[in-house]
């Protein structure tokens, strides 16, 4: 079963009004069940904006979106996935364990269950001695790495992230990225991956879909062929350079009608 | 430990040596320029008249502290009722949020004047009307900033685990806007104490710290008027000091300090 099919989604902002934008058009994506997928592509190509879509912060103007066999809506009231952001978006007044919690505590799962799911989560992602710590007093990796976790707690069979690790420094985020893949691998999760990075995307995912601006739409699915488990030996494959270059020229491709690129519309 | 008693002697000393050589030169002025009393007293005057009249001071000081305590709470509670229903109602928070910033800057202390003459004259209501409604707008503007002021990656996040309105106000909402409250509550304190002293001024009862401020100086008693002074900055200092501490009880993992830090 696929974890995610979107077939002939469209979105506009301010519908009708003369400053409609399109935001996307005609997106058609199926992502199977335990897929990588990133999604990558200028400033305004509406990446993030179909991110919102399949989690159903946003409604689609037009078209059919399936997320794990029901409708957007139904995934995100059954909470089927986890998402993490750019900024951990922690909250500031729960400990580190707490915000692991907070999830579980919607899902009202009594405070034993709770406890326990956060002890388990805080070992994937090595921060046992940090529980009770909080946000403020850890570094951003580890703050990213906390957001990571919380969004795993439920256990969802896809996780959604939008350039989680894109205000880390490049050491901490090449190691963020192996801890990911070595996470998800663990777990079969579905990941779908917004990005700028053109190496992040070709590292972490079997398929990067190369999207173009005004109005957003998917130019190429570049597949990613990299043979055997990734780890940092990966960076020097030749596969993975290959991967680069496929991606170098799809985004080559897709029409650049501002100068500005690496700064992302939030 | 050693450090961080050192650290604390190091934040008292100066202000406290540059305090006690403020008095010393005071003294000292008042003393070798042979300055009238009824223009300048000097401080061992008015700790000898503060000490005499300790009394009185208290008794002022109680009346003067209830009225601005009553109000400091009967402020705070209206203010963040006020502001929970702003926060639900978008529509009346631009109504009555610029109009409350704006009666802020006025000082609307002058309408016990006016309450003075809807109330028996010996009576303190007009004077903790005046300190609840200024304490009201201070908490009101502050609280409804800090509920509806969250983070939007809070508000997508809670979105994303199908919070209800109600969940995202207990555990986003509130918890977002507990330090602006503690700030309202220090800014109101010493605010609440000062509006009582000069609610004071506008007649009624003489047995305030405030009224008897003036009533001595009006009998030339300046060392005495000064005693009161000293009561009132014991008073208000009180205020602020019970409002920090609460804070820092409140705020747990040094949020404040946080905040202070400016994220």
């Amino acid at each position: 079963m696929s974890a995610v099919e979107i077939t002939n989604i469209s979105k506009a902002f301010n519908l009708g009004s003369s400053n409609q934008v399109d935001a996307l058009t005609d997106i058609n994506l199926s992502i199977a069940s335990g897929e990588f997928v990133s999604l990558i592509g200028p400033s305004g190509c509406g990446k993030s904006t179909l991110l919102r879509l399949i989690a159903n912060l946003i409604e689609p103007t037009s078209g059919e979106l399936v997320v794990n066999g029901k409708s957007a809506k139904q995934a995100r009231l059954d909470q089927d996935y986890g998402m993490a952001f750019q900024q951990s978006g922690l909250f500031e007044w729960r400990t580190v364990e707490k915000n692991i919690e907070l999830p579980l505590e919607l899902k009202g799962w009594d405070k034993a269950k709770r406890q326990a799911r956060a002890t388990e989560m805080l070992e994937l992602v090595k921060l046992s001695d940090f529980a009770n710590h909080y946000p403020w007093q850890l570094s951003g990796g580890m703050q990213q790495r906390v957001a990571i976790a919380r969004a795993l707690a439920v256990h969802p069979s896809l996780l959604l992230m939008d350039e989680p690790f894109g205000a880390l420094d490049e050491m901490t985020r090449e190691h963020m990225q192996s801890e990911l893949l070595s996470i998800c691998r663990a777990s079969g999760t579905t990941v779908v991956f917004v990005t700028h990075s053109i190496p992040e995307a070709v590292y972490l995912s079997n398929r990067v879909v190369v999207m173009s601006p005004r109005p957003g739409r998917v130019t190429e699915i570049v597949d990613v062929s990299i043979e055997g488990e990734r780890n940092d030996a990966t960076r020097d494959n030749s596969a993975f350079f290959k991967g680069i270059t496929s991606v170098r020229e799809a985004l080559r491709g897709v029409e650049m009608s501002d100068h500005v690129r690496g700064i992302e519309d939030r | 430990m050693s450090s961080r008693s050192s650290s604390i002697v190091r934040s008292v000393l100066p202000p406290a040596v540059f305090g006690v050589a403020f008095i010393a030169v005071w003294e000292l002025v008042v003393k070798g320029f042979n300055l009238k009393p009824y223009f300048l007293a000097p401080p061992s005057k008015i700790w000898q008249k503060f000490t005499e009249n300790i009394d009185l001071v208290w008794g002022a000081a109680k009346v003067s502290g209830t009225n601005a305590l009553i109000g400091l709470l009967l402020g705070a509670f209206l203010g963040m009722a006020m502001s929970f229903v702003l926060s639900r109602f978008r529509f009346l928070n631009n109504l009555i949020t610029p109009l409350a910033i704006a009666l802020n800057a006025i000082p609307i202390f002058v309408l016990v004047a006016v309450l003075n003459n809807m109330f028996a004259i010996t009576s303190e209501v007009p004077r903790r009307i005046m300190v609840t409604l200024v304490v009201y707008f201070i908490v009101l503007v502050n609280v409804a900033k800090g509920l509806t002021q969250v983070s939007p990656t809070h508000v997508e996040l809670m979105k994303s685990y199908a919070a209800s309105d109600t969940q995202i106000l207990r555990k986003v909402r509130i918890p977002n806007a507990v330090p602006y409250l503690f700030t309202a509550l220090k800014i109101s304190a010493p605010a609440s104490v000062i509006t009582a002293f000069v609610s004071e001024y506008f007649g009624g009862s003489q047995n305030g710290l405030g009224s008897r401020i003036t009533s001595n100086i009006a009998n030339s008693k300046n060392a005495v008027a000064w005693g009161y002074v000293l009561g009132a900055c014991l008073l208000g200092l009180t205020f602020y000091v019970i409002s920090s501490l609460l804070e820092g009880v409140a705020t747990p993992g040094g949020r404040a300090k946080r905040t202070k830090e400016g994220r």
